[in-house]
C-alpha cells in the first residue's frame, strides 16, 4: 500500500498538485494496479532482452541526411503561447 | 435523396461520386444534416466544421467536373478524432488543458487526407488523451453506442466508431495504444484496423504512449478500411519510427477468400474470463472460415496473460514523459501563479482530468530512482516474451484469431469507480500494441440475448495489413452485414 507520503512525494516529481482527496483516492487506486502489475515478478526474465524499440532494426527507415531545414516560423510557434515577449514565451520569475 | 446517400458504403458512394451520380455537396449536406440531427444523442463530434466542409466538398465537385478527381476519397465526408493536429481548428485530445488550442499544422494523416481529396467534417471524441477504454474519460461528455445510448460506444476512439454506427460519416481515422481503434469498432459493430507499429505517420498525432500509438482507420466495411489506409499509410520522414517498407496495395487481393488461409486460435484466449455470448459468435466466425476453407490451428501465447500488467508499466511511463510538456508555457492552458513551480503544479493540477493524473502518477513512480528495474525494465523484458510467442505462433499459421474484448458493450458508469477493471477491457487487444503488430476487429454478428455486435479480432504479421484485410473481407462476405443500429433512429 502506497503511504500518503509517497503519493505526495511522487505528485511532486510529476509536477502535479492533488487534493488532499485525490492524494487518498489514488494511493488506493495505484496500491490495487501496483498490486496487479508485481504479477510479472513471477516471470523468469533472466537472459531476455529489453524490447526497446517496437520498430525491427530492419523495418527502420534511413536517417535523413544531416541539413538545416527551415522550421516552424517563430510568430506561428507562439501563436498559441499564454504569455510571450518578442519572440520569446514569457513565464513567471524563476530566480527569486 | 439524402437518406440513401447515408447508406451508401464508402467505396460506393466514391463510384456515385465518380460516375456524378452524386455531388460532395450533397453527400456533405445529407452528413452535417445527419449529424445535426442525432448527434446531441450520440455525442460523437467535439467540433463540427461545416463551413470549411462545404468549401472542400464544392472543390472536390469542380475536380469532378473536369475530370480530375485526386483519388476514390475525393469528395467523400470523413472526420478525425480529435488527437490528430488540424491547422487552425481546435484540437484538445479530449483535455480541458488543450481547450482552444489551434495547432499550427495539420498532422501528417490529415495532410494525406486533404491531399487525396477528403471532405473533414470535424473532431471526434475521445478519452482524455486516448486514455481509456469507454470515451467516458472525455473532458467534454462522453460519446454514446448508437447501438444503446445508455452503452459507451468503447474508448478511447469511441466517436470514430459511434459516427460511422450512426451513419454520421463515411469513415474515420482513430489511435490505438491498447486497443483503442479495435474495442470501439467492436463495440459498435464497424471494422477498425490498427496497423503494424510504423505503417502510419505519427507525425502530428498527440502523444501518450510514443512506443505503442498508431493511427489506423474505421470504417463500415472492410473495403472501405482498406482504401482509407491506403490513403494514409507510408513512410513520413518526420515521424523517426516511420518504416520506409513500400506500401501494399490493400485491394488488390480483398476477394481473395479465405481458402488455405491458416487461421490460429490462441488456447489462452478462448480459456475463460470471456463473456459466453462473446464466445459463442467467435467460435461461430471460426466454424465459418473452416467452412470457406481455412485450417485452424492452434497456437499458444503462454504470456499474453501478462500483457495488461507490463502495458500498465510501459504506457503510464511514456505517458508521464509526453505529458510533461502540458506545463502552461508553450501552448494550452496556464493557471495564474507567482513563480514557475507553482504555475506548472496548478496548471497540471486543473487541467488535467483523473485518468491522466492517475496514470502520470503510476508512470512517474514506475520509472523514480529505485524502481526503474522492477518496473520499466522488467516490463520491457516481458514485451519481448509476448513478442516472441507471437512469432512462435506465425510460423505455424498466417494470422491470429480470437475475441476483441471479453464482453460487449458495457453501460455508462460500469466501470468508471474501478480503473483496474476497466483496464481489464483491453485484455486481449494489448498484446498487439506490446508486440508492435497489425490487429483488425471486424463485427461476427450480434450477441444472443443482448443483441449488441461482437467483435472477431485478427492480429497478423509484421506489415502484413493486406492478409488481415482479405480474411476481414472473406468473414465479412459470408456473414453479410449487420442490421442498422436500433439507438438513432
Amino acid at each position: 500500500m502506497l503511504s500518503l507520503e509517497e503519493v505526495r512525494r511522487i505528485a511532486a516529481l510529476a509536477r502535479l498538485e492533488l487534493s488532499p482527496a485525490e492524494e487518498t483516492l489514488f494511493a488506493g487506486q495505484l496500491s490495487a494496479i501496483l498490486d496487479y502489475v508485481k504479477q510479472l515478478e513471477a516471470l523468469d526474465v533472466s537472459g531476455v532482452e529489453p524490447m526497446t524499440h517496437a520498430l525491427a532494426a530492419g523495418d527502420a527507415p534511413p536517417l535523413r541526411a544531416d541539413e538545416v531545414r527551415p522550421g516552424l516560423p517563430a510568430d506561428r510557434a507562439l501563436a498559441a503561447a499564454p504569455a510571450r515577449a518578442g519572440t520569446s514565451f514569457q513565464v513567471p520569475r524563476i530566480i527569486e | 435523396m439524402s437518406a440513401s446517400i447515408l447508406e451508401l458504403d464508402l467505396r460506393a458512394l466514391s463510384g456515385a461520386l465518380a460516375a456524378r451520380e452524386v455531388s460532395s455537396r450533397e453527400a456533405t449536406a445529407a452528413a452535417l444534416e445527419r449529424i445535426r440531427a442525432t448527434d446531441g444523442q450520440v455525442g460523437a463530434f467535439l467540433r463540427v466544421t461545416a463551413e470549411q466542409a462545404r468549401a472542400a466538398a464544392a472543390a472536390a465537385d469542380e475536380r469532378a467536373a473536369r475530370g480530375a478527381r485526386l483519388s476514390p476519397l475525393d469528395g467523400v465526408p470523413l472526420a478525425v478524432k480529435d488527437i490528430f493536429l488540424t491547422e487552425g481548428v481546435e484540437t484538445t485530445a479530449g483535455s480541458r488543458i488543450l481547450e482552444g488550442y489551434l495547432p499550427p499544422y495539420d498532422a501528417a494523416v490529415v495532410e494525406r487526407l486533404r491531399a487525396a481529396g477528403a471532405v473533414l467534417l470535424g473532431k471526434l471524441n475521445m478519452d482524455e488523451f486516448a486514455m481509456g477504454s469507454s470515451n467516458e474519460n472525455s473532458a467534454y461528455g462522453p460519446c454514446r453506442n448508437p447501438w444503446d445510448l445508455a452503452r459507451t460506444p468503447g474508448g478511447s476512439s469511441g466517436g470514430s466508431a459511434a459516427a460511422l454506427a450512426a451513419r454520421q460519416a463515411w469513415g474515420t481515422l482513430g489511435t490505438d495504444t491498447g486497443g483503442s481503434i479495435r474495442e470501439p469498432a467492436a463495440f459498435c459493430g464497424v471494422v477498425g484496423l490498427k496497423p503494424t507499429y510504423g505503417r502510419v505517420s505519427r507525425y502530428g498525432v498527440i502523444a501518450f504512449a510514443s512506443s505503442l500509438d498508431q493511427p489506423g482507420p474505421l470504417a463500415r466495411t472492410v473495403a472501405d478500411t482498406a482504401l482509407l489506409l491506403q490513403a494514409v499509410a507510408g513512410h513520413d520522414e518526420r515521424d523517426m519510427t516511420s518504416s520506409a517498407r513500400p506500401v501494399d496495395d490493400y485491394l488488390a487481393g480483398l476477394e481473395g477468400g479465405a481458402r488455405g488461409l491458416r487461421i490460429g486460435v490462441p488456447r489462452e484466449w478462448l480459456a475463460g474470463g470471456l463473456d459466453a455470448g462473446v464466445e459463442v459468435r467467435v467460435r461461430e466466425a471460426l466454424r465459418r472460415y473452416e467452412r470457406m476453407g481455412a485450417t485452424l490451428v492452434e497456437v499458444s501465447l503462454p504470456h499474453s496473460r501478462y500483457g495488461i500488467a507490463a502495458y500498465y508499466l510501459i504506457a503510464p511511463a511514456e505517458a508521464s514523459s509526453n505529458l510533461a510538456r502540458y506545463d502552461g508555457v508553450r501552448f494550452g492552458l496556464r493557471a495564474p501563479a507567482r513563480g514557475l513551480r507553482e504555475m506548472y503544479q496548478q496548471t497540471r493540477a486543473r487541467g488535467f482530468g483523473a485518468e491522466p493524473k492517475r496514470r502520470i502518477m503510476l508512470g512517474t513512480y514506475a520509472l523514480s530512482a529505485g524502481y526503474y528495474d522492477a518496473y520499466y525494465l522488467r516490463a520491457q523484458k516481458v514485451r519481448t516474451l509476448v513478442r516472441r510467442d507471437f512469432d512462435e505462433a506465425f510460423t505455424r499459421c498466417d494470422v491470429v484469431a480470437g475475441p476483441v474484448a471479453p464482453t460487449v458493450a458495457f453501460r455508462l458508469g460500469e466501470k468508471v469507480e474501478d480503473p483496474l477493471q476497466m483496464y481489464l477491457a483491453d485484455v486481449f487487444t494489448i498484446t498487439a500494441n506490446l508486440a508492435a503488430l497489425p490487429g483488425l476487429s471486424v463485427p461476427c454478428g450480434l450477441h444472443p440475448e443482448q443483441g449488441l455486435p461482437v467483435g472477431l479480432q485478427l492480429v497478423g504479421r509484421p506489415f502484413d495489413e493486406a492478409t488481415l484485410l482479405r480474411a476481414a473481407r472473406a468473414l465479412e462476405r459470408e456473414q453479410g452485414p449487420l442490421p442498422p443500429p436500433p439507438g438513432v433512429a
